[in-house]
């Protein structure tokens, strides 16, 4: 796990220009801010809901606003962030076109990524009668913060029925970096995108 | 554990200060706690800004035996710690705990000031708190804290005196009162000045308080604190009985709920120790408070220039000063790419959660002072 977070940090990392602004939303306890912040020193905030996420951004020094993201990001005004970051957030969220529409409204960039529910051994999970349960996923069906279930080829679709440029992907699976027949041996997608007005 | 290391000042200050009004006030006193030791360089300070009816004691026990203000959260060892900081507590210009106040002589006509004294603002108090600080040789306060009214003070500290803050707490405060918040106030202060002991405001002459009137002010302002939920904890409908009394009703207009027995002893509480015309005073000065009103109502122009990072905290449950009201704080300060931290905290207790324990939000102050404390070393 600790493996996956740094390659998919990494991942990040190598789209932030130093010195510019970042907004991570669904920041949880502030881990990537502070790597971030270390590595580009870049000015950052965090939007985050649990208490508990806010405490520890709080502990660490970082800026974090406390909102339910459901309602969208009505307190940030439009291409105010040089990046806008949805790491791992969005199959918590149930407005996903709304929350994607917004991050592509307040980032001049946006980053997205998100667990690949196609990856080869949920497809066999699946297969075997069972919900999966993996590295990228690890949680039973009955506790899954997880709202919404999508795959890199069901992201891909969307985005651009929604108006949204895919600029860059990586794919990752156990931190190592996929480059072929991603939607299977993928278990973490990374996007780069922008709005397509 | 060091203690506290209570200190207690009457700072005289001989020099008018100019007052927004355009008049000036002067000579004048202020009432002045401190706690903690401030260490070589200054760079410990503290300033805790008090809401309507409190004072400089913030911590601890005083010679008549009463506890600070915000002891629960400020202390040896507690979310302020005054082991680190050195925390200084003003009883504001215009209240009635030792500062000059309403019910301080006049120099210049021997009574006292009564409806004479001049109306304030939150920017003259603060102004008035630069004073204290040149006083105790503060160049930079590590952080100005306060809830409600509190809050005002620090928001106006960060833009009046933006080099001299570093961190700004405000906690369930506002950049201005909303119209129903003005309504409240209106109310409270019609209740003390029909009150026939009033005397236009020079009561103390004929010897009386206009105290059914402070009650009457003391219990409106008192409601909305307090949120529904928490009132119906509270009190619910239960008849005020004893034990082996009936449930019925007494067909009067005794007590006859709980809540009416509360409402009455806070108001006959407060009536006794707070002074009438302090309180037309206070929400006056809250009623005033608009930072973005030399701004044609921009607020985000009204805080271009503070430097202070800010942690904004707000209560869900809090009527009277709102999330929104927080939130407006927020926007604008993020417009301007200030640094900031916001905390909604899901807490029962209305408005008066700023003064309670909840543990979220004490942990929070708590890790944002600790870490304040630890950029510095």
């Amino acid at each position: 796990m600790t493996m996956q977070i740094r390659a998919d940090f990494a991942a990040i990392a190598d789209w932030i220009v130093p010195h510019s602004s970042l907004l991570d939303v669904g920041c949880g306890d502030g881990q990537f801010l502070e790597f971030i912040q270390t590595e580009k020193q870049v000015k950052t905030y965090g939007v985050e809901i649990v208490d508990q996420s806010v405490l520890a951004c709080v502990a660490r020094g970082l800026n974090v606003i406390q909102q339910d993201l459901e309602g969208g990001l009505a307190l940030f005004e439009d291409k105010s962030f040089d990046m806008v970051i949805l790491s791992q957030t969005l199959q918590t969220i149930h407005q996903t076109e709304k929350i994607l529409h917004e991050i592509a409204r307040v980032g001049k960039e946006c980053v997205v990524s998100f667990p690949n529910f196609a990856h080869w051994s949920h497809r066999i999970d699946v297969l075997m009668g069972r919900m999966p349960i993996s590295k990228s996923l690890p949680y039973q069906w009955y506790d899954t913060p997880n709202v919404r279930v999508l795959t890199i080829s069901d992201f891909e679709l969307l985005a651009n029925q929604i108006g949204l440029t895919i600029l860059d992907r990586v794919v990752l699976d156990g931190g190592k970096r996929v480059n072929w027949c991603s939607n299977l041996l993928g278990s973490l997608a990374i996007y780069r995108v922008c709005s397509s007005k | 554990m060091s203690s506290l290391n209570t200190q207690v000042h009457h700072l005289q200050f001989f020099e008018p200060i100019q007052l927004q009004s355009g008049a000036q006030f002067g000579p004048y006193a202020l009432a002045v706690e401190t706690y903690g030791t401030l260490n070589a360089d200054g760079s410990n300070a503290v300033l805790v800004c008090h809401a309507l009816n409190a004072s400089h004691h913030v911590a601890g026990v005083d010679e008549k035996g009463q506890l600070g203000w915000w002891d629960n959260l400020i202390g040896s060892g507690k979310c302020v710690d005054t082991n680190d900081y050195f925390v200084i507590g003003i009883n504001n210009l215009g209240s009635c705990f030792g500062s000059t106040g309403p019910m301080s002589i006049d120099p210049n006509t021997g009574k006292p000031y009564g409806s004479n004294f001049p109306v304030l603002t939150v920017e003259d108090w603060v102004n008035t708190q630069e004073r204290v600080a040149n006083h105790f040789k503060i160049e930079k306060f590590a952080a100005v804290i306060g809830g409600s009214l509190g809050g005002m003070q620090a928001l106006t500290w960060a833009i009046l005196y933006p080099d001299r803050i570093e961190h700004c707490v405000v906690i369930a405060s506002a950049a201005n009162l909303s119209a129903q918040n003005i309504a409240f106030n209106q109310i409270a202060r019609s209740a003390i000045m029909s009150d026939p002991d009033f005397h236009e405001g020079n009561f103390y002459a004929h010897g009386v308080i206009p105290n059914r009137g402070l009650r009457v002010a003391r219990m409106v302002g008192h409601v909305t604190y307090l949120s529904d939920d928490d009132m119906a904890q509270k009190f619910g409908r239960t008849l005020r009985r004893t034990k082996n009394e009936a449930q019925d009703y007494r067909y009067s207009f005794d007590t006859e709920f709980e809540v009416e027995s509360y409402l009455r002893y806070q108001g006959d509480k407060f009536s006794e120790y707070f002074d009438a015309n302090t309180y037309l005073l206070i929400t006056r000065v809250l009623d005033y408070f608009d930072p973005a009103k030399a701004h044609n109502g921009n607020l985000h122009q009204a805080l271009s220039k503070v430097l202070a990072k800010f942690l904004v905290i707000s209560f869900t449950t809090d009527w009277r000063f709102a999330p929104t009201r927080s939130r407006e704080i927020v926007k604008a300060l993020l417009d301007n790419q200030k640094e900031v931290s916001y905390a909604e905290i899901d807490a029962p207790h209305g408005h008066d959660a700023f003064l309670l324990d909840d543990s979220r939000y004490h942990e929070l102050i708590k890790a944002y002072f600790g870490k304040i404390k630890r950029g510095k070393v």
